[in-house]
């Protein structure tokens, strides 16, 4: 049967991999090229890789021979670290047309990770659908919580409330021609707390593609929980990978441990 | 020297890097020379079976891809929807003939269980037939990463080399003389992968 994913997310901003705090505070974690090989080597099962850059700066700041910092976009960073990458990649952040979701999976990226454009347009979805198939089409959702228990679909990096209902604004997507949900906690991110369960419950029931949990993951039965309570088909570490040594070894043992399928 | 054929479908580069990896030469190519002049020929491929028949056609490589593959039995491995054009016919962008390499056609997803997602994303284990040359005529169950909605389903039963569990049975891999090919994907299923890749470079036509 299919086995339960568990997903490395990797953040890049002005070349450095970062943690997100609430999508709001950023810090330097390390090296992205680094990060990916060991996530490999590891045994990570996917790894999403957003830009959340916004200058276009994609300098490693790295003089060792190995780094080439003459980078220019984001399609480039993707080549790059898809050499050392023999798991699937999604590549995200920025895309606004079919031209950008091309050049993303002609540089090495498996699938393509959508949030803005998608909210601006579904079209994008519908027509990248036709053109590349629909299991490369991620659609990324930040979701926040609103005073009467419902969510509501942010944009502009979690600070903008578009006033839509997140398990609406989901079966949009799937009908639309989405092949997976990634769905972010705006809240819950970067609290180490834990995935938001009711939220990611509320789109699993709604949809028939595979939702992806992201946000909050401070402890590995927080994995458990995303997948027996949340029901989702994968889920999404950031910011916990970072500071753990063999971190995805040491979560799938957890996960294997308390009857989860994993690879 | 490997040929990894360019119709516009989809991630080709993975399939460079694993080869790159493994110090194998390649070119991703839409050439016919480069295609008639390669040992192997790699068809890897996403998105929908009437695009990528659509785009054989249009760059003209049905005819070599027959000569080469059919009738001079060089080793060939189909990747994804690489593996299902090779079909007779397919659905996914309405009804459309396959290259008719193998015979049987290619449907979507059908399952009892309505709660399982579709399109069917991640590893799943397979079961390789014995004396499968792709997987090292080794019956161990391996596991591998796998993304599509829509599946082959083959009409000789030998043609299958393996199969995957979801909802029910169905094809993960077929083997058919120098005819290789994967419903999954074997550039992007680490070790697993690496060993199907492997196998089928050593593999030489009888």
């Amino acid at each position: 049967m299919l086995k339960k994913r568990l997903i490395a997310c990797l953040l890049l901003k002005d070349g450095q991999l970062v943690e997100s705090i609430g999508f709001s505070r950023f810090l330097v974690v390390g090296n992205a090229i680094m990060a990916v090989k060991h996530f490999n080597a590891w045994g990570v099962d996917e790894i999403i890789f957003l830009d959340i850059n916004r200058e276009k700066n994609y300098d490693f700041e790295r003089n060792d021979v190995y780094y080439d910092n003459t980078l220019k976009e984001f399609a480039e960073v993707i080549r790059y670290v898809s050499k050392s990458s023999f798991v699937p990649i999604t590549a995200g952040g920025g895309i606004r047309s079919l031209d950008d979701i091309r050049k993303y999976l002609s540089a090495g990226a498996d699938k393509v990770s959508i949030n803005s454009a998608a909210i601006e347009n579904l079209q994008i979805i519908t027509e990248g659908a036709k053109r590349f198939g629909k299991q490369c089409l991620v659609v990324s959702v930040d979701a926040k919580k609103m005073p009467d228990g419902t969510h509501h679909v942010m944009k502009n990096f979690g600070k903008e409330d578009t006033g839509m209902n997140v398990v609406e604004w989901a079966k949009k997507a799937e009908e639309a021609g989405a092949g997976e949900i990634f769905l972010t906690s705006v809240d819950m991110d970067g609290s180490l707390q834990g995935y938001d369960i009711p939220l990611i419950k509320s789109v699993v029931e709604a949809v028939n593609i595979p939702v992806i949990a992201s946000g909050g993951v401070g402890d590995w039965n927080h994995l458990v929980e995303g997948i027996e309570l949340g029901g989702v088909a994968a889920v999404s570490v950031g910011n916990k990978f970072h500071f753990t040594e063999h971190s995805t070894m040491h979560a799938k043992k957890y996960m294997k441990e308390h009857g989860i399928d994993t690879r | 020297m490997i040929a990894i054929i360019n119709y516009k479908m989809g991630n080709l580069q993975s399939v460079g890097n694993l080869l790159e990896y493994l110090g194998e030469e390649y070119v991703i190519t839409d050439k016919k020379e480069e295609i008639a002049g390669a040992d192997k020929i790699i068809l890897p491929g996403v998105g929908a079976f009437t695009e990528a028949m659509k785009n054989l056609r249009e760059l003209d490589l049905l005819d070599i891809l027959k000569e080469e593959v059919l009738e001079k039995k060089k080793p060939f491995l189909g990747i994804c929807l690489g593996m299902q054009i090779l079909a007779e016919k397919g659905y996914e962008g309405g009804e459309c003939d396959g290259l008719g390499f193998l015979k049987g056609e290619v449907r979507h997803f059908d399952l009892k269980d309505k709660k399982l997602p579709i399109p069917h994303v991640g590893w799943n284990t397979v079961k390789p037939k014995e004396g499968s040359i792709l997987y090292g005529n080794d019956v161990r169950e391996r596991v591998f990463y796998f993304v599509h909605s829509y599946h082959l389903i083959c009409k000789d039963e030998e043609d299958v080399s393996g199969y995957a569990d979801y909802g029910g049975n169905f094809v993960a891999s077929v083997e058919k003389g120098n005819i290789f090919a994967t419903q999954f994907h074997p550039e992007k299923s680490q070790d697993d992968g690496i060993e199907v890749f492997k196998n089928f470079l050593a593999y030489k036509s009888a």
